[in-house]
């Protein structure tokens, strides 16, 4: 039986904040758009952001664009491409701006304006100290954010597939784009949606690890389905370690407690910040501060019962700020750690939260690819916006708030360049001949499989070696062999067997699918992990200690045929301004 | 640790039945849906939603002990074993713990749920103080999990009908908005028998709110402002 055919001008995969700001987009220029999403637009992993959205705006203090770019290309460790950065910093105040225009309920400063807070990495007049940049709905601005804009996408009429996962994309001969493949949770039923521009928003894979505070849908759903159709993943091997997940449970404190004023501790009641990081000291860069917690943790100095843990001390703030600015963080601390943190330290480990690495673009949104000796040749009709892509703006470490705004201003952009080129090709074009046939190979492997390993048991496997083999700290030893691992477990991931045959809501099977999509991002990273030698922002080796900017200032690429990887340039030439020129990275 | 779970399949089982599970637990698993995530490991067909984890994206709410609550921050040492899930009382079963939402949102989108204000914004943000965005505290941190409509009785009866807490609590959202242009249009779509003024005060959808909201309040105040303007 031939899988339905619906046909639009464009289908956004995802709806958090990046696939709603393009949908936006989109809906108010009145182009058939459908938008799928797995799970309930504002259900998505957008509205677990805590601390704020960056933006020079200056409402609390002085500060300006050119001064972000800076930090943002220093937070980065020189990976970033510095034109995405200035088109980044420069729009930053626009979006945010539209954003309240849209609703948004950001906290208020006394003049009326919003509230600004001080984050990480985040700083005044290159580096002299913090700056408040960080704009913030209490600490639940991702909440607000995703909620404002899906309430304007509910204005503009945007139509939302809820419930729909992506299984894959299809290209024609040509290696054009022309629609995706996805199935209704709810039936069973999959559908080929034809369309002239396909845009993945599906966010990031934090899932590929074991102690993560990414939300169980987060799966690098558009990963897989790109790295299964011969497009690569750029700079797999740079995971964020959050400095601040409530300890055994993973679930994020936000950066915001650190610029609201609160600190770290070792068991000996230091401040020991101070000691890695003279200037800003606790408000360093993630990066930093997770391998600071480490080192201390590993040096015997870490709290609790078996020295496992760091303090993050805030009560000195009072009850008053607390249930003010971080009212959030007091439920969270209460319900995940049992501790009031108007009264005691709430236990803190680093905690992978953020994927630096996706799908390459430019800072249109386009899928850009290594061809015939251009290292950007435009993918037609496929766009990637937000956590799942790679434009890159975060490099080898992202800087707090600058997600939220990666989202909107990517997302405002890929939406105005899909327009553009729908304008310049309106054409809708053929479905090759065997159109979602791939899909229906894959449904029916699983489906009749038969004496295969359950999910669950190879999804942990995954989980285990990840964590094991690239975390904060990485080993030559470790790395080989986790290569070899990963690679036996992929080569399982292609026989597990699910016993629920259900059509109806079979979460077996979306667990299934999932787990072939986080299958290749773990294979992505642990492959550029090894081969990376050098030690630059998120990635620190041991045999390697220094970043080593002759060699390795350039991009990852990673296929998934063969496992094959290849290079290209960082882009050190922004758009209109001076280059900011490789540096020792002090905080 | 023994769940009692209500278990449906439309296309395998001719009617819904429970089914008992005992589960053995790992020191970690400290929340209701580890437990639920590790009964999926022994039986896969079980169907629930979940996504974060920790109360915010409202994915997991059903019907615990009799109460609706969301899994993933309802503590397993706080629960009365065997721990009875049943999905959210009023709305059509999908499956097993799953529920068809589509007249929820249709009553949360009949509100509509943006602000409306047709003046041309300016260059920088609206402003607002913040006594003004005060205003806004505790309502705009709903997260739509259902908890409370699906415990309202008089959701229950007129579904179609009556908006129901959630919808009301975002309605009084937009209504307090000090950037909102809309109020007058935004009471005349309440003024209504069913609308609004279904809501007896039962307080269910306070008792159940898993973000400690309250939509009586919110209600209360709306039905003020109406009071108010006929005046």
């Amino acid at each position: 039986m031939a899988f339905a055919v619906r046909k639009f001008d464009a289908v956004i995969v995802g709806a958090g904040g990046s696939g709603m700001r393009a949908a936006l987009q989109l809906a108010e220029a009145d182009l058939k758009v459908a938008v799928l999403s797995k799970v309930f637009p504002t259900r998505s992993h957008t509205v677990a952001a805590q601390g704020g959205v960056a933006a020079s705006l200056g409402n609390n203090g002085e500060d300006n664009w050119h001064w972000h770019m800076f930090d943002t290309v220093k937070g980065s460790d020189y990976l970033g491409d510095q034109d995405a950065i200035e088109f980044m910093c420069r729009k930053a105040n626009e979006v945010v701006y539209e954003l309240e225009h849209y609703g948004m309920p950001f906290d208020r400063t006394p003049e009326g304006r919003i509230y600004q807070r001080p984050f990480g990495g985040q700083t005044r007049n290159y580096g002299e100290g913090p700056v408040a940049r960080s704009c913030a709905a209490a600490d639940r601005t991702g909440h607000a954010m995703l909620h404002a804009l899906y309430q304007r996408n509910v204005r503009a009429r945007a139509h939302f597939f809820v419930e729909w996962m992506a299984l894959d994309l299809i290209r024609n001969a040509e290696g054009d784009v022309v629609g995706v493949t996805a199935m209704e949770m709810e039936t069973g039923e999959v559908v080929i949606f034809h369309a002239k521009a396909v845009l993945f928003a599906t966010g990031g894979a934090g899932r590929i690890f074991s102690a993560s505070t990414n939300a169980f849908i987060n799966t690098g759903d558009g990963l897989g389905i790109t790295a299964r159709a011969g497009i690569p993943l750029e700079d797999m091997e740079f995971w964020q370690f959050h400095p601040t997940g409530v300890a055994g449970a993973g679930v994020l404190i936000t950066e915001g407690v650190r610029g609201e004023g609160g600190y770290l501790l070792n068991k000996n009641g230091e401040r020991f910040m101070e000691r890695y990081a003279p200037t800003v000291k606790d408000l360093a860069s993630r990066d930093v501060v997770s391998r600071a917690m480490a080192t201390e943790i590993k040096e015997g100095r870490g709290a609790g019962k078996d020295g496992e843990y760091i303090l993050l001390k805030l009560d000195h703030l009072g009850a008053d700020v607390i249930n003010k600015r971080l009212p959030g963080i007091r439920e969270i601390a209460l319900k995940f750690a049992n501790v009031d943190c108007a009264k005691d330290p709430i236990p803190v480990v680093p905690t992978v939260h953020y994927q630096m690495g996706g799908i390459p673009t430019n800072y249109h949104g386009q899928v850009v690819v290594p061809k015939d000796g251009n290292m950007e040749t435009i993918v037609p009709g496929l766009y990637a916006v937000g956590e799942c892509a790679c434009v890159s703006v975060h490099g080898a470490n992202r800087l707090g708030t600058n997600s939220l705004l990666d989202l909107l201003v990517f997302g405002k952009s890929a939406g105005e360049q899909v327009i553009r080129d729908l304008n310049a090709d309106p054409g809708l074009k053929d479905l090759p001949p065997d159109a979602g046939e791939f899909t229906r190979a894959r449904l029916a492997r699983l489906d009749d499989q038969t004496n295969g390993e359950s999910v669950s048991q190879v999804g942990a496997d995954m989980r285990r070696t990840l964590q094991l083999h690239c975390g904060v700290f990485r080993f030559p030893d470790l790395l080989v062999e986790g290569v070899a691992k990963i690679k036996e477990i992929a080569a399982r991931a292609v026989h597990t067997e699910i016993k629920d045959k259900s059509k109806v809501f079979n979460t077996a099977r979306i667990e299934a699918l999932e787990l072939e999509n986080l299958i290749e991002v773990a294979r992505s990273t642990m492959v550029c992990a090894e081969a990376r030698k050098e030690s630059r922002g998120a990635h620190d080796r041991s045999d390697f200690p220094d970043r080593d900017d002759k060699n390795w200032m350039r991009h990852s690429l990673w296929y998934k045929e063969g496992d094959r990887l290849e290079y290209r340039p960082v882009k050190l030439k922004p758009l209109t301004v001076a280059p900011f020129e490789p540096k020792a990275r002090v905080y | 640790m023994r769940l009692s779970i209500y278990r449906y399949d439309p296309d395998k089982d001719a009617k819904p039945y429970m089914r008992e599970y005992d589960v053995p637990l790992e020191p970690t698993d400290q929340m209701l849906l580890d437990a639920l995530v590790r009964v999926k490991t022994l039986d896969d067909s079980i169907a629930f939603r979940r996504s974060c984890r920790e109360g915010v994206c409202g994915s997991d709410a059903m019907n615990i002990n009799g109460k609706n609550g969301l899994a993933c921050i309802t503590k397993i040492a706080d629960l009365k074993e065997p721990v009875v899930l049943r999905p959210l009382p009023g709305l059509p079963v999908i499956r097993d713990l799953i529920v068809d939402m589509t007249q929820f949102f249709k009553q949360y989108h009949s509100i509509k749920p943006y602000l409306i204000n047709e003046t041309p914004p300016p260059e920088g943000e609206r402003l607002q103080t913040p006594e003004e965005r005060e205003e806004l505290n505790g309502l705009y941190e709903c997260i739509l999990c259902a908890c409370c409509s699906t415990s309202c009785p008089s959701f229950w009866w007129n579904p179609d009908k009556f908006v129901g807490p959630a919808g009301l609590l975002q309605a009084y959202r937009f209504i307090a908005d000090s950037r909102d242009q809309a109020t007058s249009e935004r009471l005349d779509d309440l003024e209504d028998p069913y609308r609004l003024f279904r809501c007896h005060s039962i307080m269910n959808c306070v008792d159940v709110c898993p973000k400690g909201l309250n939509p009586t309040r919110a209600i209360g105040k709306i039905k003020e402002i109406m009071l108010k303007r006929t005046v």
